[in-house]
């Protein structure tokens, strides 16, 4: 038999979402007499476009409200326009726009240079929580690290 | 705060201040931003056009500063809630209440709506781990937080405390069901909780951090299990379901669970597959037939390996969403108040925004025994 208690009065407000009345209890569609009417609502007013914006191609316009900040630059922004010239159905879609992602780590700290700023990786991974809740597994990586070097370094050397 | 690429993210005073850019805009000043396990999907880099340079942050609460010329529900100086969705209130899918589903918030994908700070494939807003966001829709989404409210109830009114409850809610969870909440995070720790309010008649736990299980079985007065002592989770949910198996399962791990090599590498190393979705394996053939799995946590748009044969041949139902935020704050305002839930209960770190890129990577790494973070910019700790 399944173990199931049937005292449930130490939780607070057990049962209290349950209606026996309201079956299934789950959300169901609320159908509109709008539903199957296609784009025809009142748009909210558009949003000026003032810098690119991608739009998928699912879609016949951009939608009234967008985000502006990063438009596409670069060679990132090359490869993010390309793989919007796919379907969010289709994988080169995706794997274009996460290509172009790693693409885009490397502009950022060629920027960051530009502007005078070196990043500071260690602060950037936070290394200084990691050294204080796990400062053993910091230095194991650090040990491990340094190994890796040092063999390559002999490897290296021995040629 | 500002994305610089996998797992680097820093604080950054020189962001640009954001703008009124709609007639439906507001300007809200943050006084509390959360991290989310769907903002470590973001840190690392696994959603497809997720640009350097953006502002993550999707949890978050605030004094309104300014507003657009159309906006009437908020006045300067309003303490306001907002929702992590981003919604118009008048295309077809928020007339369904789908406020998840919005189609005028973003021109980047159909296949979801816009959300604060999460990638150009959710709008490319920048998000609120930030001292100013832009919030579109003003007058739609954010809510003046009652005057009595504790705010850090508030802000996880805005994404943690909704999402647990649809899990549960889209579980059809009938009195007296067996619930078994796959993930210990705040949304599985929520799911649990709530899982009772439809008066399911056993929750049961599943993650691999001890400490997470101990906190949710005090929180949520459920059973926990790890399920690296368990050898086969699926088996041992059938064995104490009478072998019948889970009435309904629910997946609050995503895209990044842990538990399967395969999964691992495929997925997560060499990205042939949206992430890691063994957990939703798990919850599929966990669960009896005839039954339901509740889909909250979050997968990439490209596919995942899941075993669809077994739910065509045990009749399943999938039900999954983006948990439409504003559709379900009046009922859990009322919960909160009525001391059923308790969401700030599961806050255990308060990080200055400066200190972001620690307060990603402890929350990532799961260090210092870390369930949910706080951000606190500058301005609201004086
Ligand atoms: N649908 C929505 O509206 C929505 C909203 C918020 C969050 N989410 C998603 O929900 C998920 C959980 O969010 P969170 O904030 O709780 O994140 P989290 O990272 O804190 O929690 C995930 C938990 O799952 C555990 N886990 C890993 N592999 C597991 C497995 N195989 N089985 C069981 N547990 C496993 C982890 O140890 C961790 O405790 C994320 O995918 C997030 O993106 C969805
Ligand atoms: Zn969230
Ligand atoms: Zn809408």
């Amino acid at each position: 038999m399944k173990k199931i208690q049937n005292d449930f009065s130490h939780i607070n407000g057990w049962g209290i979402d349950a209606d026996p009345l309201d079956v299934p209890n789950y959300p169901m569609k609320k159908r509109t007499e709008n539903d199957n009417k296609g784009m025809t609502w009142e748009r909210p007013a558009q949003q000026a476009q003032l810098v690119e914006i991608l739009h998928s191609n699912e879609r016949p316009t951009l939608s009234a409200v967008f985000g502006t900040p990063h438009p596409p630059t670069g060679l990132s922004g090359k490869m993010r326009r390309w793989a919007f010239g796919f379907s969010e159905s289709h994988v080169m879609h995706w794997l274009g726009l996460l290509l172009a992602d790693r693409v885009q780590i490397m502009e950022g700290i060629a920027d960051d240079l530009k502007s005078g700023h070196v990043p500071n990786l260690f602060e950037e991974h936070g290394g200084k929580a990691e050294l204080k809740h796990n400062a053993a597994g910091f230095a194991g990586k650090v040990i491990c690290t340094a190994a890796i070097v040092g063999l390559a370094v002999a490897l290296l050397r021995r040629r | 705060m500002n994305y610089r690429g996998p797992y680097r993210v820093r604080a950054d005073r020189n962001m640009p201040m954001p703008r009124i850019e709609h007639s439906g805009d507001a300007i809200v000043r943050v006084t509390r931003s959360c991290i989310c396990g769907s903002d470590l999907h973001l840190y690392h880099g696994m959603v497809p056009d997720t640009r350097i340079g953006t502002t993550f942050g999707h949890e978050f609460i605030g004094v309104v500063e300014e507003v657009g010329a159309d906006v009437t529900n908020l006045k300067v100086g309003d303490n306001v809630l907002v929702p992590f969705n981003i919604a118009c209130g008048k295309c077809v899918f928020c007339e369904q209440q789908l406020f998840g589903n919005c189609h005028e918030s973003n021109s980047e994908a159909t296949a979801v709506g816009g959300i604060f700070g999460y990638s150009h494939t959710a709008g490319g807003f920048d998000g609120g781990q930030a001292e100013y966001v832009r919030v579109p829709y003003a007058d739609v989404g954010p809510l003046v937080i009652p005057e009595n409210m504790d705010h850090d109830d508030a802000v996880l009114l805005t994404d943690v405390v909704p999402t647990g409850y649809q899990a549960a809610e889209m579980a059809g969870i009938k009195p007296g069901d067996t619930v078994v909440v796959f993930g210990a995070g705040p949304i599985g720790i929520m799911a649990a909780k709530c899982a009772w309010l439809f008066g399911a008649g056993r929750v049961i736990v599943i993650d691999h951090l001890e400490y997470r299980l101990e906190f949710v079985k005090n929180y949520a007065q459920c059973e926990a299990y790890n399920f690296r002592s368990l050898e086969d989770p699926v088996l041992f949910i059938k064995k104490t379901t009478d072998w019948m198996g889970a009435d309904v399962c629910i997946d609050a791990v995503g895209c990044e669970a842990a538990g399967s090599a395969f999964h691992t590498i495929t997925g997560r190393k060499m990205m042939l597959q949206s992430g890691s979705a063994i957990a939703l394996h798990w919850a599929i053939n966990a669960v009896k037939k005839g039954g339901i799995v509740s889909i909250v946590g979050v997968y990439g748009p490209t596919g995942n390996i899941i075993p669809i044969g077994n739910v065509v041949n045990k009749g399943l139902t999938l039900r999954a969403n983006q948990a439409s935020v504003k559709r379900l704050l009046p009922k859990l305002i009322e919960h909160v108040q009525a001391g059923r839930i308790d969401p700030k209960a599961i806050v255990t770190h308060r990080v200055p925004l400066e200190e972001v890129a620690d307060a990603y990577h402890i929350f990532s790494a799961k260090l210092d025994n870390c369930i949910k973070t706080i951000l606190i910019p500058p301005s609201a700790r004086k």
